[in-house]
């Protein structure tokens, strides 16, 4: 039975599509997801966006997608570069599948305070 | 040319209609009919006889016959197989010359395939297994207004299933409550909410006051966790003048997604309402009230896998296809096999999960596959392994039910889900560790472990009716 005091409350916020509802990923775990992404095929490609902006469907891309790159380290220190160049702006982990035309993977990597 | 003559009364059908050494065309096109025919009356002639039914014949000759080509628009009958572990039914292959059917009318399709033949004497039972349509036919139909691709571009969602739920309880609430219930489950996490099947417009609720609070509930929603939403809003009607002035008010609203009862509505409805969002950028969500009418009995009537395709091309984003983990009917194999069916490009027959024929759908955009009814956390593990990224899953009671309420009960469906698709990409075998990844997952969330002790014991096991025919 539910009680009014043994019930807990869901506060919202701001969310940032897949991923957000779970704790912030580790380092390895992003090197997990980017395997995921080769495994599959895709080019990992990085976006950033000032939180204030973050609703938009366009983000600045960092670089350009990192077309036939498969050394998961070179995308993780990428990760690294574009947040020491935009420290205050969102970074997405993009995977472009371009046989579905699409993002086949799409998820915040550093969440800007 | 042969020279024929009248000759009036009567022939076996077998004679004109059976033609076993009949190499199909690429533009036929094909059905698989399961045939229970009456004692007595031989497979090829039984055969014959709904080719014949479906296609060009009548019971008797006709002098009129002889003023056409019959050889050119008649059905074939070109191949018998046995129905595996069962003895009283079999397998007829009709090939349909592309001719017989109107450009881009499933109408036309289906009254020819499931029209008068079905209530033939000479068959007790029969059902219509799988249709190959062929590319040319295929080209000629609108298709899904978006598909997947551009639903996702637009929800700006990847990598991850989307999350639903219809609005419980589903009859009955006033409209600003109704409204109420979709922004707690849409700031929680949801995705999307529903109107239920049977939400349209009654005196509790009109459509227009649920338009109006439901858009307020997911355009704030929507401003607050900085994620798209939507709520699918039910626009099917008693005509398609109404159905179409909703549709118009749902789009002045801003709603990007409203939804429609394909086989109750018809297919006529149902392809001019796809044919309005595609103009209208407006996404379509395709529920099938009273499928299970025309698909659950294993002899008679026609199968899911087809009215699957016949969405598909008269028009849909989203289109129910069953849990098979919940509350609802669903093979496992057959499912996953119409699920292919409606979001690939090309799905090659496979008779382990129910496919007859090669179907080639060319650039058709895919239907998001739509699992709902009497799923939970429990279950997402295996739902996530059998629908993929691909798929609307739907939680109505499973959000709703939670003891803290929708929004509580929305963050638990998300943390689970999440939780499973970064387990699953890291390699791990979901369904084998769905306890440990949940468990694990609710660490995070007391959300998710509210939900899992409310739900721990409810399963829905009981034995599938209409199961794929194997021996």
């Amino acid at each position: 039975m539910s009680t009014a005091n043994s019930m807990g409350d869901h506060a919202t916020i701001g969310r940032y599509e897949t991923f957000s509802y779970l704790p912030p990923l580790s380092r390895d775990e992003i090197l997990e997801q980017i395997l995921y992404i080769l495994d599959n095929g895709w080019n990992a490609s990085l976006e950033h966006e000032h939180p204030s902006t973050a609703f938009d469907y366009y983000w600045p891309m960092w670089k350009l997608p990192f077309f036939g790159e498969q050394d998961p380290n070179v995308i993780l220190a990428e990760i690294e570069a574009c947040r020491r160049a935009y420290p205050d702006h969102h970074v997405r982990l993009v995977g472009y599948d371009n046989y579905a035309q699409s993002k086949g993977h799409s998820f915040l990597v550093y969440r800007a305070l | 040319m042969s020279i024929k003559t009248y000759d009036a009364g009567v022939k076996d059908y077998a004679l004109t209609y059976w033609t076993p050494d009949y190499v199909p065309l690429d533009s036929d096109l094909l059905a698989c009919f399961k045939i229970t025919a009456q004692a007595n009356v031989p497979r090829e002639e039984a055969a014959a006889a709904v080719a014949a039914e479906s296609s060009t014949g009548t019971w008797t000759n006709v002098w009129s016959d002889l003023l056409t080509d019959l050889d050119y628009y008649k059905g074939r009958a070109y191949r018998i197989e046995d129905v595996p572990g069962d003895k009283e039914s079999f397998y007829a292959f009709i090939a349909y010359p592309i001719d017989l059917f109107e450009e881009g009318s499933i109408v036309n399709v289906l009254t020819s395939l499931v029209g008068n033949v079905f209530g033939f004497k000479a068959v007790r039972h029969l059902r219509l297994e799988d249709i190959r349509f062929p590319l040319h036919y295929v080209k000629t139909c609108g298709g899904p207004p978006s598909g997947i691709q551009v639903e996702r571009d637009r929800m700006d969602k990847y990598g991850r299933p989307f999350l639903g739920a219809t609005v419980k309880p589903k009859l009955g609430l006033s409209a600003k409550n109704y409204g109420r219930a979709v922004y707690e489950m849409l700031r929680g996490g949801l995705d999307f909410t529903k109107d239920d099947e049977n939400v349209n417009s009654q005196p509790f609720m009109r459509w227009q006051n649920r338009f109006e609070f439901v858009s307020e509930a997911v355009s704030k929603a929507q401003r607050e966790t900085g994620e798209r939403k939507g709520h699918y809003l039910n626009v099917t009607a008693p005509t398609c003048e109404e159905m179409f002035k909703r549709a118009e008010f749902a789009k002045e609203c801003g709603a990007p997604i409203i939804m429609h009862d394909f086989l109750t509505g018809g297919f006529t409805a149902n392809t001019s309402l796809a044919n309005w969002c595609r103009d209208n950028g407006m996404l379509l969500h395709i529920h099938r009230a009273m499928h299970a009418v025309i698909d659950r009995h294993p002899k008679h009537g026609i199968h899911f896998r087809v009215l699957a395709k016949c969405l598909r091309l008269s028009g849909g984003d989203h289109l129910h296809t069953g849990t098979v983990v919940g509350k609802l009917e669903g093979d496992r194999q057959s499912t996953l096999g119409f699920v292919d069916a409606i979001r690939e490009s090309f799905i090659p027959e496979d008779r382990a999960r129910g496919l007859f024929f090669d179907q080639d759908w060319g650039g058709m955009p895919g239907v998001m596959a739509v699992a709902s009814g009497g799923i939970h956390v429990w279950h997402i593990p295996a739902l996530v392994t059998i629908f993929g990224d691909d798929s609307v899953l739907q939680f109505g009671g499973g959000t709703q039910g939670h003891p803290w309420g929708n929004a509580a009960g929305a963050a638990a469906n998300r943390v689970a889900t999440e939780a499973c698709v970064k387990a699953r990409n890291e390699g791990v075998e979901i369904e084998k560790n769905a306890r440990e990844i949940l468990t694990e997952a609710a660490r995070h969330s007391p959300e998710l472990a509210s939900a899992m002790e409310t739900w721990k014991e409810i399963k829905f096991e009981f034995d599938v009716v209409d199961k794929l025919d194997v021996g």
